[in-house]
């Protein structure tokens, strides 16, 4: 039970994808401007990690290993357009902004590289706690990002205003550098920073 | 691992057999989810006709309540661009994007300014009626180039076709926090009581940097940071309401509308 514990909570800090793995970057850049997209976007990858996991991990004795990427990738496409589908019938508004990254899940690293690493020698059970410990850890960072980014560069968060912009009578003068993409790694990098100061075991040696 | 999974034969039936289950599992998601995604889709540009003509509020966020209320008000009419006449048609079915890519029904504008490349021939445009049954407001589908991509909007004209309601826009590409601010409801504010044509019938509504003064009837602030968005904005206006756009109709109606 402890064992299953550690399979879901140790990505979050102690193995964190984006952090520690340094998978996944691509995305974190592109859909951080705003906490409603990092959520929505969280979600989408834990359901996809996970239940590729499952399905990876259910068949691993009987995939060939000549061609054990594209039968992975198979099955990675199917989860993130099935999830696309969903978004688009569920949450219009949501997709409108997101879809073209939903479909960029199938190149998340993420998710192909859990698969491959844990999901091709590991049992079922395990294997779906893994993918929802790997999102969960993705999206930790996610939201950390955006909550930043939201934050400075908007003044709101979740699209509640909680500093008052100069355009709207405030005080506040946004960010404008922190609205674009490649401000993510400027806080991606303090972010990983900080984890390694808190846990020094983290660092690589020379 | 066993040498015997790893034939050709198995290999070849493993692969199919994945691809198969996984077929249908996306076959199976999309053919269900089409209903509630075509119904979204509806919804998603009622709300904004409702929007462009100030209705919205009157309907509140519910998706029955903005259905019933765009069915009471709204009547949608296809026109022919270059005549500027009602015609027959579908408007239900009406894809502006599909008959843009379709070469027989569209053609190519000759002083292309909103860059869309090619423009459909046919449009469809909103008749909004008030509870006498007048018209009011008529809703104008436009697109141009911004800086990234199309952007698809709205344009609610009062019913002399010449008075700006309103300017909404649905579906852009722009940049956060400059661009995109397109969508800012300060700035969209801006909008009611501009005129699109000026004294000799030319369209002459433009986004000004710097900030418009306040006795320029055809001005709106430019979005600062943003020039290239805001040129777009300025040429889809002019383009869609100019010779090639909705020009012919509106001066066939400007005399009133029923």
């Amino acid at each position: 039970m402890s064992d299953a514990k550690k399979v879901l909570t140790a990505p979050v800090f102690d193995n964190n994808p984006i952090a520690l793995q340094v998978l996944g970057i691509c995305s974190a850049l592109a859909v951080t401007s705003s906490m409603a997209n990092a959520l929505v976007m969280t979600i989408a990858v834990v359901l996809v990690t996970a239940f590729s996991n499952l399905f990876i991990s259910i068949i691993r004795n009987h995939i060939p290993s000549s061609v054990r990427i594209i039968v992975q990738m198979a099955i990675i496409a199917s989860l993130v357009i099935v999830v696309d589908q969903v978004l688009k019938a569920f949450s219009y508004q949501l997709s409108k902004e997101l879809s073209v990254f939903v479909g960029l899940i199938i190149t998340n690293c993420i998710v192909m590289g859990r698969a491959e690493a844990f999901a091709m020698k590991e049992k079922p059970g395990v294997s779906f706690l893994d993918g929802i410990g790997n999102g969960l850890g993705y999206g930790f960072i996610l939201m950390a990002v955006a909550f930043i980014r939201e934050l400075l560069g908007f003044g709101t968060v979740f699209g509640v205003e909680i500093l008052t912009l100069v355009q709207n009578g405030g005080w506040y003068q946004a960010n404008g550098l922190l609205v674009l993409p490649f401000s993510s790694f400027f806080i991606i990098g303090g972010i990983i920073w900080a984890i390694r100061q808190w846990k020094p075991e983290q660092v690589e040696k020379d | 691992m066993s040498s015997n999974k790893e034939t050709f034969g198995k290999t070849v039936g493993f692969v199919f057999a994945v691809c198969i289950v996984c077929a249908a599992l996306v076959s199976f998601s999309a053919v269900q989810l089409k209903p509630l995604q075509t119904a979204n889709k509806l919804l998603d540009k009622q709300t904004k006709i409702l929007e462009a003509s100030n209705l919205l509020e009157k309907a509140g966020t519910k998706s029955k309540d903005i259905v019933a209320t765009y069915n009471k008000y709204v009547e949608a009419k296809m026109i022919d661009l270059d005549s500027g006449d009602y015609i027959e048609g579908d408007t239900k079915l009406f894809d502006e994007r599909r008959n843009a890519r379709d070469a027989s029904l569209s053609s190519k504008p000759e002083n292309d300014i909103a860059g869309i490349n090619r423009r459909s021939n046919n449009a469809v445009v909103y008749l909004v009626r008030d509870d006498a049954g007048k018209v009011d407001t008529v809703v104008f589908p436009i697109v141009g180039s911004g800086l990234w991509d199309l952007m698809y909007g709205y344009v609610g004209l009062e019913a002399d076709l010449n008075t700006v309601k309103s300017v909404i826009y649905s579906d852009h590409k722009e940049t956060p926090g400059l661009g995109a601010e397109v969508m800012n409801p300060k700035w969209k504010a801006l909008w009611p009581g501009k005129e699109i044509y000026d004294d000799a019938g030319e369209p002459a509504i433009e986004l000004v940097k710097g900030g418009a003064k306040a006795d320029n009837e055809h001005g709106v602030d430019a979005l600062s940071g943003a020039t290239l968005t805001s040129n777009g904005v300025t040429n889809t206006l002019q383009f869609w309401f100019g010779e090639e756009g909705y020009k012919p109709f509106i001066a066939k109606n400007s005399g009133g509308l029923n």
